[in-house]
């Protein structure tokens, strides 16, 4: 029995459990809500391994190491989770790997911030550096929106907003690329676009299919490879130049924007990235 | 938590659509109040409000 762990059944698990079914593998959706583990004597159900689609970062490494620990593999592995849902970690390693990504300055003090900032320049973007969906993403354009911004995150009272993670704003052609990524293939990628700066579906952007360059799949593995490799979404931009820049790497996708234009199954293909890896 | 039975929203007590697939778990909008609800039992069918997103949430 594999178990598949949620948060919600959103369009993405319905998409999964469907293609589970046809291929008929036999599952459990397991309710992160309803994990509860005894260190001592492991989790009560002996799965022969686990797909991880928890949405929360935290829940999803503990849940992950939960079950690595009684010796079932997990997909993906706490490691990748860790790194991808961190974007310190994730820039840390794509920088590591000498791939292009955005310039990137981090302070870890509201103190510093502000020369993060100004080491970067206006207009900057500052990103939480953990979350998603675009959420609490600021461009700021000067001085006094930098002063705003670190005085209202500093109001949060969280040590997670304390950390200031700092990047150049890259002069987009008004979308950004996210590209699939199951092991050693790219299987799709789509365009996003939005007017907006901020091109990602769950803040409205609209996809369209994006042909696989070899440019394209050459990043995109190698990102894939920097974070430990697995079942990925790779996040993309283009310089005006045409110079492609790993933006983040994502490791438990969602891909409903993808699925409604893409030639793949996408659903299918993760599941069989799934038997692969556990049956490997 | 707050629930009801059948297909009526916890919150503003609309008539919500049970469509094909629904699984516990299932995530809804409710047509009436525009809510988020989750699919708590079935056969009936009980909705409740869906937990809310929290910062650490995402892909």
């Amino acid at each position: 029995m594999l178990a598949v762990l949620t948060t919600r059944v959103r369009l993405e698990e319905r998409m999964i459990f469907t293609a589970l079914e046809r291929r008929g593998i036999p599952y459990e959706a397991v309710d992160d809500r309803s994990l509860v583990v005894d260190l001592q004597t492991g989790p009560e159900v002996r799965y022969r391994g686990v797909f991880n689609r928890i949405m929360s970062h935290t829940r999803s490494v503990y849940a992950a190491r939960l079950y690595e620990a009684a010796g079932l593999q997990v997909v993906n592995s706490s490691a990748v989770i860790e790194t991808c849902g961190d974007k310190v970690l994730t820039s840390l390693a794509l920088v590591r790997a000498g791939l292009p990504t955005p310039r990137t300055v981090v302070a870890v003090t509201p103190d510093a911030a502000l020369r993060a900032i100004e080491t970067i320049g206006y207009p900057a973007v500052v990103k939480p550096t953990v979350g998603s969906w675009g959420r609490l993403l600021s461009k700021v354009n000067d001085r006094d929106a930098a002063e705003t911004l670190v005085e209202h995150k500093q109001a949060m009272r969280s040590p997670a907003h304390s950390v200031f993670y700092v990047q150049e704003l890259v002069d987009k052609p008004g979308r950004d690329i996210r590209a699939i990524v199951l092991g050693d293939q790219v299987v799709a990628a789509v365009y996003r676009r939005s007017e907006h700066w901020i091109t990602n579906t769950a803040r409205g952007a609209t996809t369209s299919p994006c042909e696989l360059s070899p440019d394209l799949v050459k990043l995109s593995l190698r990102a894939a490879e920097a974070v430990g490799g697995g079942m990925l979404a790779v996040d993309l931009i283009e310089r005006s130049t045409g110079e492609l820049l790993v933006t983040e790497v994502n490791h438990t996708m969602e891909f409903h924007g993808l699925a409604e234009v893409a030639e793949v199954d996408v659903a299918d293909l993760v599941v069989g990235h799934v038997e692969e890896v556990l049956s490997g | 938590m707050t629930t009801a039975t059948a297909s009526t929203c916890p919150d503003c007590t609309e008539t919500v659509p049970v469509p094909d697939g629904l699984r516990v778990t299932s995530i809804v909008v409710c047509p009436g109040c525009k809510v988020e609800l989750e699919v708590i039992a079935l056969d009936p069918t009980e909705f409740a409000l869906a937990p809310e997103i929290e910062e650490d949430f995402g892909e």
